[in-house]
């Protein structure tokens, strides 16, 4: 037992700090530590960067330009990216859509496709979710129908983020209503220029556009979009949630966060003294930090355990990673509110896009609140905790 | 980075765990805290014939070369079990104080008689002022003629009315809570001038409380010096803890499972309710979570960086605290009434969860600490 890093990984873990300080342009840095989103460009900008050094998919297989890292390069490399204040990869591409053609595509497809999600030439977006299958996403009523060479594809998708941007949606749709629902459903691409798509905004809680609706209306796809076999998406989209799942701790993000409450926290005066030097609060943040090294040791633990599991199939403790992730995602939030007190509350969207109007209350102060929010997003989305739960009752538990 | 277990490691978790199956079912621990000593000497001996022992000592001292680990896996068995002879008082308490107070000379005499069995040592080191804190020390010992003289109280001394001999925690020189000026003495528990006053404890175990008027003792290491070794072994302690209590939380998990499968109401088994599989979950997660701060402490305890050492252990007690107190309660809630009766298992991993949470320091102790220090990331 040896819970350490090799001198070889810790050199590596030097390599990624130093690469991501020297190459992610300083102006996006800035963003982000100011806890705004990146725009398109910012993420085009910086998948380029990496995808120029060989690293825009590490996870890949290595013929279609992954690195051949192990878990542990993996994640040193993951958190290393959150921690650094820079955009991580569209994960609808390199994460989610990518994994399932490089494992369940035609040759055509492959080299079609995967070249273009590495350097995001292609910018992806997800059509699973629908108005009537959130939690029961096998529920889902978008059709398919075979129409000669084609598919014709009608319905509605949402919570599709960030599809305002998108090129290409991967699309879950029925194909057979005659059988139980997760056996007719099958897994298509649809290019968004499409006619007969369209994309509505959704307005979150926290002023931010992310995520929209959109629509299919008599869309007319070739018959080649469809991956693998016909009725065979339900397995598709097991596997590419389960490739989600890793890295669903967020634990880099959480650290990230974590330097920034006690950054805050010391800038922060109220009356004579920092807020840093009230001990309620001290003892809150030492609460945070002691669940995120919890959290860090158990994802080592499943990272360490992958590497004799069988491949593609879920491993359970990864839903305890969600649960822990999200919530602690959340909590560190909750402390930067606890920071900012009062002065959460002026509204100013427009601060993040280099507003020369001087800020009302201090300059780090306007992102705090809406970051609240939109966290709370966190243990809904990528299979709520409650799902997380019931995966853990059932498949660790046998409940 | 593995957690992986030596082929040495593997044999000590399987001899351990064997053992426990066959000796210490719930009704067979009940004939053993029946007893005078109030567990088994049996069974005291079994552990020693298995090098449980001894496994924690460097072999030149008399041990079998294991550390941390192997206590790690010995405590987590025991944990399990509710095993209640002295392992962790003589071997990880008082053994710990020769580990890192002795001299090679007294290792080398003492130890060998830990390992067999024969010598059954208890750590009479807090005080009844001094709350969590080890330093806080009024007990005095003074140079006398050839040995030393220890005059004062000492409270809460882990199975301190069977021990045979006694490490006393005593002051030499400095104020009452100063780090410096502390020393180790042995002591005959039966010697003149110690009056030990035993008792049951909440967990079914026994504690003594000391009382020394002009006992005479012999120093081990450097009378004065003791502070940083007396840490040093308040930090394996709580690893010992720590992978006591997953043991315990492992089991009640386990257990609570059990029951959910088997219990049935309105027809059904009530592990078919959502509400109460979603505790059971939540219990998962806070089991995990505590799992992950024994191996962290474990793995700590021979960091050589001080201020890191301390800061993985106030973290790994805090996070065991914490799961501890969850899991302890939400098992005694999904079991209903059978847990609260004396007869049943549950009630007694409930007890024993409770009392390591107050044990060097419950959760809020240490994250209050931890709030005055440093991140725990760099």
């Amino acid at each position: 037992m040896d819970l350490g890093f090799s001198a070889e990984e810790i050199a590596f873990r030097a390599q990624v700090r130093d690469f991501v300080a020297n190459n992610l342009p300083p102006a996006i840095r800035e963003k982000l530590v100011g806890g705004h989103h990146p725009s398109k460009d910012d993420i085009v900008t910086w998948t380029r960067i990496l995808a120029n050094k060989g690293w825009g998919a590490p996870h890949w297989p290595v013929e279609w330009g992954g690195t051949g890292w192990d878990a542990i390069k993996l994640s040193i490399f993951t958190d290393e990216i959150q921690r650094g204040h820079a955009p991580e990869s569209l994960a609808f591409g390199t994460s989610m859509v990518g994994p399932v053609i490089a494992t369940f595509g035609t040759q055509a497809q492959k080299e079609r496709f995967l070249p273009r999600i590495l350097d995001l030439r292609d910018w992806w977006c997800q059509g699973f979710s629908e108005p009537g299958a959130g939690s029961d996403l096998a529920g889902l009523r978008t059709k398919a129908e075979r129409d000669g060479d084609s598919w014709v594809i009608n319905g509605q998708k949402t919570w599709t983020t960030l599809a305002q941007y998108a090129d290409w949606i991967f699309v879950l749709a029925r194909t057979d209503g005659n059988v139980k629902k997760q056996e007719g459903i099958s897994f298509f691409l649809c290019d968004m220029k499409t006619p007969g798509v369209t994309v509505r905004p959704i307005q979150t809680i926290d002023g931010g556009h992310e995520v929209n609706e959109v629509f299919f209306d008599n869309v007319r796809i070739p018959a080649e979009n469809l991956v693998g076999e016909v009725n065979k998406g339900w397995d598709y989209a097991k596997f590419l949630l389960s490739n989600e799942r890793n890295g669903i701790a967020r634990v880099g993000v959480s650290k990230a966060r974590l330097a920034k409450v006690r950054r805050l926290a010391s800038l922060a005066v109220y009356g004579d003294k920092p807020k840093m030097d009230d001990p309620v609060f001290r003892m809150k943040l030492a609460a945070a930090e002691v669940d995120l090294k919890a959290l860090e040791m158990t994802q080592m633990r499943v990272i360490a355990a992958s590497r004799t599991a069988p491949k593609g199939k879920p491993n359970p403790m990864s839903s305890v990673l969600k649960i822990k992730g999200s919530e602690l995602q959340q909590t560190t939030t909750e402390l930067l509110m606890d920071v900012v007190g009062p002065y959460a509350l002026p509204y100013q969207p427009e601060q993040g896009d280099r507003w020369n109007e001087p800020s009302v209350g201090p300059d780090w102060a306007s992102t705090i609140a809406p970051t609240y929010f939109n966290t709370r997003k966190v243990s809904i989305y990528g299979g709520s905790n409650e799902i997380q739960r019931n995966i853990i009752a059932k498949a660790i538990l046998g409940l | 980075m593995d957690f992986d277990l030596s082929d040495e490691q593997k044999l000590v978790a399987d001899n351990v765990a064997r053992l426990m199956k066959d000796k210490y079912g719930f009704e067979q621990r009940k004939t053993y805290a029946a007893s005078a000593s109030g567990f088994s000497e049996p069974l005291w001996r079994q552990y020693a014939e298995l090098g449980l022992l001894g496994a924690p000592f460097a072999e030149e001292d008399g041990g079998y070369g294991g550390g941390a680990v192997e206590i790690m896996l010995t405590q987590e068995a025991f944990g399990r079990a509710l095993a209640l002879e002295p392992y962790f008082a003589s071997v990880v308490l008082a053994g710990g104080a020769l580990r890192h107070g002795a001299t090679p000379e007294q290792r080398a005499a003492l130890i060998p008689e830990i390992a067999s069995g024969e010598l059954r040592l208890a750590l009479a080191h807090m005080e009844p002022q001094s709350g969590w804190n080890a330093f806080d020390v009024r007990t005095t010992a003074k140079k006398g003629a050839q040995d030393y003289v220890i005059d004062g109280e000492k409270g809460l001394v882990l199975n301190g009315d069977s021990a045979q001999k006694l490490i006393v925690l005593a002051r030499v020189s400095g104020k009452q809570r100063d780090v410096d000026g502390l020393g180790l003495f042995l002591v005959d528990g039966d010697a003149p001038g110690v009056t030990r006053r035993g008792y049951a404890t909440q967990d079914g175990r026994r504690a003594a409380e000391v009382t020394l008027a002009g006992a005479l003792a012999t120093p081990l290491g450097e009378p004065g010096r003791a502070g940083p070794a007396m840490a040093r072994v308040i930090e394996d302690a709580i690893a010992a803890l720590s992978a006591e209590a997953v043991g315990a939380m492992a089991e009640a998990v386990e257990m609570t499972t059990d029951y959910l499968k088997t219990r049935k109401q309105f027809g059904v088994a009530i592990g078919s309710f959502q509400a109460l599989q979603h505790r059971a979950a939540d219990m998962v997660v806070a089991l995990e979570q505590a799992r992950s701060m024994m191996y962290l402490a474990a793995m700590s305890s021979s960091d050589p960086d001080t201020a890191a050492r301390a800061r993985a252990m106030a973290a790994a007690k805090a996070q065991i605290g914490r799961s501890a107190k969850f899991i302890g309660q939400q098992a005694t809630q999904l079991h209903g009434g059978i847990a609260m009766t004396h007869e049943y298992k549950l009630g007694h991993l409930f007890k024993r969860l409770t009392m390591i949470d107050m044990a060097y320091g419950d959760a809020d102790h240490h994250l209050a600490k931890l709030g005055e220090g440093e991140s725990l990331f760099d």
